[in-house]
């Protein structure tokens, strides 16, 4: 926004050429290794993509109704079962399918309100410094310190078993990594060039805040929330794996797990659920891993290095 | 360093009194923000626990008690729930300055101890899956780190990312099911076989306590009952381990002082272990620190399974049934672990590195 102080108050979007310009330089410096030398990272996107088509057409895809108890109960895997019945004469398949019409889209969700708030807290402790810094990362700090899984029960429990207060607690687990790295990003950029440059133009702090140093943070943020998904995969479905999140009889993986887990007898139950929360929890961290690997200019140094 | 106060340490003993002195002002410092990060936690807890809209009346009277306002009233008096919030807070407060950590809602006990019985439990199960996890993990990072981008180092890569893939809840199933259920290789659940009666109490810890004894078939059943859970409980962290241990001993083997001892013509093993491993060895054992106070909340998912009565299950139970006194007096218990685990990393630097000084 560096160019022209007078327009700002009249276009309320950016001027359309200058965030060209800006994504293209970040373009040029995320430069993409070809996919054979990134195996791990295709396959991630390869089944994140697969689980995504899953989750839209869940409902075409499954063989049989989520919820219909409609056959024999704790049935073995056949051909007309291939994942076997739950103790609810239910076909665990399509139970498995339509779980990820849950999981995937709540924990992204989450993780984009974590962000957000973590991200906005961060931000405004960094830039305002003083009082409200030390208040908000003392905050932040508490929040660390208290041990994550309890404070998600303690919350999903005292709100009451829901998946959304699951929803709630793991957020409110998350936010402050956000808050920190924002912060000490903020810092680094309040000095910068080009920060003083615009200040001196005459931009407003939220125009700096919001317009110059946001999108030059992005990345770094973008990088942990794609590394924290796995994670709120994880602590979601274990909260419904402990009754605390989803409830029945919603086809939530940790709840199906749970299940599982009071028919060990009948391992179909509580295996197939588990398999699919692994595979997008690895998926998700092996794309986390390889963005890392990009985009971390420490990496990046001691790869050029050798 | 202010040379006034040290005075009369410098007196008697003119250099190790300054250092004697930094470390003191050192650890007074880091004690004063725990004991403030502690208070600041019971204050989180209870907000937490008490502006929400869980009752825990009806969490902890049956049906029959609910319906009858005079055993509501009492209960809600017995438990200090009758009066406003910053008065049940600073209650909680003062009590916790004479070591009183409330009576659990559930239990009937003091919450104080009911820690000290679930505690240890959960404690011998995290120091087994630590130190699993710190073999297994540093010696598959250093693997790593030493085949760099080949072949060991791809598969060591996978490996480590499923373990933090790994949902625990379901690997202990799957692990109870096959190893336990279908092949029998291993006892399913407790601390013991049924019936058999615990070592005398020294550390809380059996295996420690039958080994104190010289009962060796004790200890022996005491290590086979905490290998599976243990083990399970370690795949995460030896996942993180492994990654951290790689990613350390990679950046300190660009250093300039690691290719001269190649150059000298030192073996490779000796510039790793010696060279690349030793100043790694700082940050790995700060996350295995860190790593061992998750492990005490991570038990949360895995005791449920093996049936193990510890911290885990104590603060599910808690957690479920609203019981305020039992989820503060766990959350506080583990705070206390993280901030005292920091503590003692931060004064183990020093001796694994005497570049770094206390400052």
């Amino acid at each position: 926004m560096s160019g022209d102080p007078v327009v700002t108050a009249a276009s309320s979007a950016p001027p359309a050429g200058l965030a060209d310009d800006v994504l293209a330089r970040r373009r040029r410096r995320l430069r993409v290794p070809p996919a054979w030398r990134q195996p791990l990272a295709v396959t991630g996107l390869a089944i994140v993509g697969a689980w995504l088509v899953i989750a839209i057409f869940a409902p075409l895809i499954g063989p049989d109704n989520p919820l219909a108890q409609n056959f024999g109960i704790l049935a073995a895997p056949s051909s007309a079962h291939w994942f076997g019945t739950d103790e609810l004469g239910r076909d665990v398949l399509s139970r498995v399918l339509a779980g990820a019409r849950v999981t995937l889209p709540l924990s992204v969700l989450l993780v984009v309100i974590a962000m957000l708030i973590g991200a906005l807290l961060g931000g405004f402790a960094g830039f305002l410094g003083g009082w409200a810094d030390v208040a908000l990362m003392r905050l932040a700090d508490l929040f660390f310190a208290f041990p994550g899984i309890i404070l998600a029960l303690a919350v999903a429990a005292a709100l009451g078993p829901q998946l959304r207060n699951a929803v709630i607690a793991v957020v409110a687990v998350s936010w402050p990594s956000y808050a920190r790295l924002v912060r000490s990003l903020v810092l680094a950029a309040r000095t910068a060039p080009y920060v003083v440059a615009s200040r001196m133009l005459g931009a407003s702090g939220w125009r700096v805040l919001f317009t110059d140093i946001r999108p030059n943070i992005a990345g770094p943020v973008l990088v942990l929330a794609a590394l924290d998904l796995g994670n709120a995969v994880l602590l979601l479905s274990g909260l419904s794996f402990l009754g605390l999140g989803a409830q029945p009889p919603t086809a939530e993986w940790g709840a199906m797990v749970a299940e599982g887990t009071q028919n060990f007898n009948d391992w179909w139950v509580g295996v197939f659920p588990g398999l699919a929360i692994l595979t997008v929890v690895l998926a998700f961290n092996f794309i986390g891993d390889a963005l890392r690997d990009a985009l971390d200019p420490r990496t990046a140094r001691t790869v050029r290095l050798s | 360093m202010t040379s006034a106060s040290t005075a009369t340490v410098v007196v008697d003993r003119p250099r190790k009194g300054t250092a004697h002195h930094d470390l003191r002002r050192f650890l007074l410092r880091r004690l004063g923000t725990g004991l403030v990060l502690l208070i600041g936690i019971t204050l989180v807890a209870f907000v937490v626990t008490h502006l929400v809209p869980g009752d825990p009346v009806a969490a902890n009277l049956g049906q029959g008690a609910l319906n009858d306002p005079a055993a509501v009233a009492a209960f809600r008096h017995q438990y200090g729930l009758d009066q406003p919030l910053p008065v049940q807070y600073a209650r909680y407060l003062t009590g916790l300055l004479h070591g009183d950590l409330g009576i659990s809602e559930q239990s009937h006990r003091a919450v104080l101890s009911d820690l000290n019985q679930y505690v240890p439990a959960t404690v011998e199960l995290a120091l087994f899956a630590i130190v699993t996890s710190l073999i297994v993990g540093v010696a598959l990072g250093i693997l790593a780190a030493s085949f760099r981008d080949r072949w060991p180092d791809h598969i060591i890569r996978v490996i480590s990312l499923g373990g933090v893939s790994m949902p625990i809840f379901w690997i202990a199933l799957v692990a109870f099911y096959l190893l336990f259920f279908r092949l029998g290789w291993l006892p399913g659940g407790g601390r013991l076989d049924p019936a058999v009666s615990p070592p005398p109490h020294i550390t809380g810890l059996y295996t420690v306590d039958a080994l104190l004894h010289g009962q060796w078939g004790l200890l022996w059943q005491a290590l086979r009952h905490l290998v599976l859970p243990g083990l399970v409980l370690a795949i995460y962290t030896v996942g993180m381990l492994t990654r951290f241990t790689r990613a350390s001993m990679l950046e300190i083997m660009g250093n300039d002082y690691v290719r001269a001892a190649r150059l000298k013509g030192l073996p490779e093993h000796v510039v790793i272990l010696r060279h690349v491993l030793r100043p790694a060895l700082i940050s790995i054992i700060t996350v295995a620190g860190l790593a061992f106070a998750g492990l005490l909340s991570g038990t949360v998912l895995v005791e449920n399974i093996f049936a193990w009565p510890g911290l885990g299950q104590y603060a599910y139970h808690s957690a479920v049934n609203l019981d305020l006194p039992a989820i503060m007096g766990v959350s506080l218990f583990i705070a206390l672990v993280y901030i005292v685990i920091n503590l003692v990393i931060d004064l183990l630097y020093g001796v694994i590195d005497p570049r770094i000084r206390l400052s």
